[in-house]
This record gives C-alpha cells, sequence and structure tokens, in this order.
C-alpha cells in the first residue's frame, strides 16, 4: 500500500502568524516529491480531535488574544485526546505560542494564567510588560547538527527535571535565556520557539518528524533523499548571519 | 540639512515649533502607503495655496520631524509666511502616540494597519490598541480620517473624541472573492467573531461585516466610485460631498488608488476643495522608490518598495495583470529597518508568478531565503540567486530584453541600495554592462 501522511493542523486561521504556513507547505512537498499522499485536516475551535485519524499534529503560533482563546478550546475540546496522543507515541510539532500551550500552564505578562494541555512537562511564565522579549536569529544544536530559526516570545519556558529540551542553544535565547535549552521532546511529540519558518530550511528536522510519523502504521520505511540544495544554501546562510552578527554566544 | 546634522535636533523643539505652523498639522500614519499618501497630499495641499513643511520619506520618527521642522524655520526658530504653513507629517506606527501629542494635529490619517515587522512592532493587536490610545488622547477638534474597508481602522471610530471622516472603495468590480492568506483583521475588533466579507480588495481589505454582533463596515463620505487600471497607472473616480475628480496617477495597483482617496479624504478634512485636489494630484510624481521609473542601458527599471505580505501580494498581482512575461529581481534584506524575521515570505502568495516570469533574481543578505520560498512557488525554474545588489541587478538587467521593464521589489534597506546604485548608472548607461 502506498504511504499517504493524514496531518491534523490544529486551529489554522487562529495560530497561523510568523509564516508557520511554511511547515505545512514543506511537509507536503516532502512526501509528495516521494510518492506519498498527504492529506491536512483543518481543526478549528469546538472540533474534536480524533488521534487515531492522524500521524502528525501540527500547532503554530499566535498573537496573545487567539491565544487566549485556543488556550480555552484546548483543555476543553481537544485537551484530553492530545494528552493521549503524545503519551501513546504519537507524532506532534508544536511552535511558539503552541508549544507553551502544550505545557500545564502560561501564565501572561498581565499575570493572567491560562491552564495548558499539560503535554508535556513544563510552564511559561512572561516575567511582564516591562520585561525584555526574546526576539532575534537562533541556532541550535540538535542531535549532531543544526537548526535554524527565529524566535520572538516574551514568555519564559522551563521544563521539569528529566524532560530533555530539543537542542542546545549555540547562538540566541532559547526556551528561557539562562539554561541554554531550546524546545522540548516528549515521546515523538516536539515543542520549538523556532519559526521562519521552521521545516523548509531544516530538512532533516522535517524529514525526522514524517519518518517518525509514517512509522507507526509502515514500519521501518525509509525515506528517499531529495535535492536539497537550497535549503542548505538557506540553511548555511541563516547560521553564516546569526553567528556573524555576535548574538549571544554559548 | 545633511543627515548628520539632523541627528543632533531635540525632538523636544517639536511641540513649540509645531504651534507656530499658521494651518496646523496633518499626521499620515499606518502600515502601508504613508509615504504615497502624504506625497499626494503635500501635493494637493500646495495646489490649494499653502506651503508645506514635510518630513522626508521614511525619515518618521519624531527626530524626522524635528528635523523637517527646523530645516524649514530661520535661526531663531520662525518661519516665514507662517500664517499659510502646513505641516503634513508621516508618522511610523508605532510612533504616534508621541507625535499626537507634540504636534497637536488638526488632522490624523490612517491608511491601514497591517502585520508588518512583528519583532519591531510586536503583534498587530498591540499597535491596533496604540492607536486606540492615541486617538482618544486627540484635541476634540481634530479630524480622523479612517478606512472604512479596514476593520480594525475603523473601529478606531470609537475612540475618536471629535470628528470622523470615513473613506472607502465602492467599485467591488476590483474585489477578489475570498480572503487571501496575508489576511490579518480576520475577526470582529468589538466581539471577536469571524468576519464576513461581500468583497475582498487586498488583504483584509474589503467589505466586511460581523455576523455575531452588529458591527459593519461604516458609510464612507469620501468615495472610490471607479478603479480603472491603465497602461502604465490607475485611473481614479472619487465622489466627495458636492463634488466629484477623477484623476489618472502613474501608480499601480488597488493599494495606490487607496493611496490616492486617502489623500483626497484628508484634503476634504482640511476643507480643501475638489478643483485645487485634483490639480494637485495631476502634478504627482512617484514618491522615493515607490514605483518610479528609470532607464538604464535601454530598459526600463520600476522600483517597488515591499516589505510586508499584503503589500507583496498586491504588488506581484499588480505587475502580473496583463497576463504577460515579467523580467522581476527580488532583494529580502533582514536589516533593523527592514524587519529582521522574514517569515514573512510565507505568507507571501508567489504562484502568483508562476508562468508569469521570463527572468526571475533574487539577492539581498536573505536571498537564499527568498530562492528557498520561491522552489515552493510553482515556477517552472528555480531563480538566479547573487546576494550582492550590485551583481544581482547586473544579472536581472542582462536578462531583461531591451524596451522591455525590469521590475525590482525590495525591501527597504535594499531600496536604498538598489536606487543608489541605479541612479548612478542611470547617469552612466552602459555602466551595468561592464560586468
Amino acid at each position: 500500500m502506498e504511504p499517504n501522511l493524514r496531518l491534523a493542523h490544529l486551529y489554522p486561521k487562529l495560530m497561523n502568524i510568523y509564516g508557520d504556513r511554511g511547515n505545512i507547505l514543506c511537509l507536503e512537498r516532502r512526501c509528495r516529491e516521494r510518492g506519498i499522499g498527504f492529506e491536512v485536516t483543518e481543526l478549528g475551535l469546538g472540533e474534536k480531535l480524533k488521534p487515531k485519524e492522524y500521524d502528525l499534529i501540527f500547532i503554530g503560533g499566535a498573537q496573545d488574544r487567539e491565544q487566549r482563546r485556543v488556550a480555552e478550546d484546548l483543555v476543553k475540546v481537544k485537551g484530553k485526546a492530545l494528552r493521549e496522543a503524545v503519551d501513546k507515541g504519537g507524532t506532534l510539532l508544536a511552535v511558539c505560542g503552541g508549544y507553551q500551550l502544550m505545557g500545564r500552564y502560561y501564565r501572561t505578562a498581565e499575570g493572567e494564567e491560562l491552564p495548558g494541555v499539560g503535554a508535556f512537562g513544563l510552564w511559561t511564565e512572561h516575567p511582564g510588560p516591562a520585561a525584555k522579549r526574546f526576539i532575534g536569529n537562533v541556532v541550535v544544536e540538535w542531535c549532531g547538527q543544526t537548526l535554524v530559526g527565529f524566535e520572538n516570545h516574551g514568555g519564559r519556558t522551563h521544563l521539569d527535571e528529566g524532560v530533555e529540551p530539543l537542542g542546545r542553544v549555540v547562538s540566541g535565547f532559547g526556551n528561557n535565556g539562562e539554561d541554554g535549552g531550546e524546545g522540548a521532546v516528549s515521546r515523538n511529540a516536539y515543542g520549538t520557539y523556532l519559526h521562519g519558518a521552521l521545516l523548509p530550511k531544516n530538512p532533516r528536522f522535517a524529514d525526522h518528524l514524517i519518518e517518525t510519523a509514517l512509522r507507526r502504521r509502515h514500519k521501518g520505511l525509509e525515506l528517499t533523499p531529495l535535492d536539497d540544495r537550497v535549503e542548505g544554501m538557506a540553511h548555511a546562510a541563516a547560521v553564516r548571519l546569526t553567528t556573524r552578527r555576535g548574538m549571544i554566544s554559548r | 540639512m545633511p543627515g548628520l546634522l539632523a541627528e543632533w535636533i531635540d525632538p523636544n523643539i517639536v511641540p513649540e515649533m509645531a504651534r507656530r505652523l499658521g494651518e496646523g498639522s496633518v499626521i499620515v500614519t499606518g502600515t502601508n502607503g504613508k509615504t504615497t499618501t502624504a506625497r499626494l497630499l503635500r501635493g494637493i495641499v500646495r495646489a490649494a495655496g499653502l506651503r508645506v513643511v514635510a518630513n522626508r520619506a521614511g525619515s518618521n520618527l519624531m527626530r524626522g520631524i524635528a528635523a523637517a521642522l527646523a530645516e524649514s524655520a530661520g535661526l531663531g526658530g520662525d518661519f516665514a509666511g507662517a500664517r499659510r504653513l502646513l505641516g503634513v507629517f508621516e508618522v511610523d506606527e508605532a510612533t504616534l502616540p508621541q507625535a499626537v501629542r507634540a504636534l497637536r494635529p488638526r488632522v490624523v490619517l490612517f491608511t491601514n494597519l497591517f502585520r508588518d515587522q512583528l519583532d519591531r512592532y510586536g503583534e498587530v493587536e498591540h499597535v491596533a490598541a496604540v492607536w486606540r490610545d492615541a486617538v482618544f488622547a486627540l484635541g476634540r477638534s481634530a479630524t480622523v480620517v479612517l478606512n472604512a474597508d479596514d476593520p480594525s481602522v475603523a473601529a478606531l471610530a470609537q475612540a475618536a473624541p471629535g470628528q470622523v471622516l470615513v473613506y472607502g472603495v465602492e467599485d467591488t468590480s476590483r474585489g477578489i472573492d475570498r480572503l487571501e492568506h496575508a489576511a490579518d483583521a480576520r475577526w470582529c475588533s468589538s466581539c471577536g467573531g469571524e468576519l464576513a466579507y461581500a468583497t475582498v480588495f487586498y488583504g483584509h481589505l474589503g467589505h466586511w461585516s460581523c455576523p455575531q454582533c452588529r458591527a459593519a463596515r461604516p458609510p464612507s463620505r469620501v468615495v472610490a466610485t471607479r478603479v480603472e487600471p491603465e497602461a502604465e497607472g490607475t485611473r481614479v473616480a472619487i465622489a466627495m460631498p458636492g463634488a466629484e475628480v477623477s484623476v489618472g496617477l502613474p501608480l499601480m495597483g488597488l493599494y495606490n488608488a487607496y493611496n490616492v482617496l486617502a489623500a483626497v479624504a484628508a484634503a476634504v478634512a482640511l476643507g480643501i476643495d475638489a478643483e485645487a485636489t485634483e490639480r494637485g494630484l495631476s502634478s504627482f510624481t512617484a514618491a522615493f522608490g515607490r514605483q518610479e521609473r528609470l532607464t538604464v542601458g535601454g530598459r526600463r527599471v520600476q522600483v517597488i518598495l515591499a516589505k510586508n505580505p499584503a503589500g507583496l501580494n498586491e504588488v506581484l498581482r499588480t505587475i502580473t495583470a496583463d497576463g504577460q512575461q515579467k523580467d522581476v529581481a527580488l532583494f529580502l534584506n533582514d536589516d533593523i529597518a527592514d524587519g529582521r524575521d522574514v517569515s514573512w515570505i510565507w505568507d507571501v502568495d508567489f504562484d502568483l508568478l508562476a508562468g508569469k516570469v521570463r527572468s526571475l533574481t533574487v539577492s539581498g543578505n536573505r536571498a537564499w531565503d527568498m530562492a528557498l520560498r520561491l522552489k515552493y512557488a510553482g515556477l517552472d525554474s528555480l531563480p538566479q540567486v547573487e546576494e550582492r545588489a550590485a551583481a544581482a541587478l547586473r544579472r536581472a538587467l542582462r536578462a531583461t530584453p531591451e524596451d522591455a521593464t525590469l521590475y525590482v521589489i525590495p525591501t527597504y534597506t535594499a531600496m536604498l541600495r538598489v536606487r543608489a546604485l541605479l541612479a548612478r548608472w542611470a547617469r552612466r548607461p552602459a555602466f551595468w554592462q561592464e560586468g
């Protein structure tokens, strides 16, 4: 049977800031070029998530007002299904605002506490309107390679003891600007502050997600390599620009 | 006055000097169209027999306003002929509160509010809140001029202590049938519900209403009744109370029709008559880097600034409208004035270029980001990539047939660079061919 990737895109109309569309375009292209089918189901407010119907779940970033509406819906409508999906090894990518909401809670700049899904052992607190936002290019070390992207967040994310970050910050701020961690991993679920969009310039990470997602139904599936020369150049340029500008280095 | 000297001018001089402007001040603000709209308005104001103090294109922070005032005044800080003097200032979105306090303007004109440089301005919601506070702080004698078709701009009417004048486009033949990807304000600013659109013009601009509450696009007093693309520009017919003006301008695209409409609405707010308005508009030349035309080595070159998804979508739609094959060069920089975050290019509908480009060159320090984005645009071939601006421009000119037009679409800092190069080469026509 020809494999196909079934993607659930959560709140595409509300959580679509920072070019998140690029992540979807990238997943689709990298599947189709390999003859792998690709189906997206967009799930908005009030729509139930049935984890068994999807191989990969994606949630992007949002502005504060939208984040509040999504937080409510996540807890009331989709939270339980998301926790189940992650516990059972389902593949998920959560970026920026979506990442924050996958934790236990997000405390806003005004001190309001938005309850999170609790799929990751982490919490996020915004130190207040006067606090510095973490804005800039980021380079992260991930599995012996680099991930590149752009971060723009006021919240500081802290991981529970034993929860692994997605990678180590080479340049930039990452989760909280202190411990050198960026993002989080919980089984096959990944959270990150990196947009840019994230996946087009990090094709190996994109393939890692596709492979992980498909292997649950297609054991031993191997992805064929693609022509990633333009991706490689864009990735290299991002590393060069980020590190040359003398951002905070660790 | 040299730019460096302007750095020494204390922005605190603005309130005192602004008081001496006999005709007061107008502020032009918004995400897109500030420079062109302010320029159009200056032409109208001059045609009405007033003299104008204005800041330079892009110098739209307090320091730029201070420099403009100091430049126009004599050594003692007095203006010659102050009685007939009007300030027309384009003001950065985030600088509006300070500018309102310092200038105490007669008229504040808002063009639109789009997602732009999130790293610099913060979220769209944040900018809207800053504007609301600034409008609320205006005097009762100030008129606020608002775009009816932009829901978050139209909503500012509720905060205005004085008069409100609304403008909008009625010519629905220019509309598209659905919101494009770059649309921002699709949520009602009163109740948070999803807005419905009878017509979309571009981005989130259109004939909107909220099905959940009673909020709807307000009726306009100054209306674009007809917007017609012409060979090298646009003809716009505008109806205002008791009169109508019709002008052909060397500017393409619906977004420029909005700029004309906004300038006319501000003129109405200033009490300028239709005859002077029409005369002022017809004397227009393209604003700095906004669609100005040059000839270099027998090729026409048109430079069109684009710095956010809604703006770039509309530029792409405009240059591809006639279905002919185009020569295009995209310049993407990520300096502070461009916005450090280039992820916005993923929200642009580059598919508009598919099948419509003869040559495509990408440049700027983020050229490879752009090249990668275009890989996803369904084009027949990948673009030529050259990070260095001069080399890229030469290459793009070579790829453009003689007598054809090269469309150069840069972000802000790239525009400054491109413009300097083109100005030099236009004086020495064969220079770019030397390699």
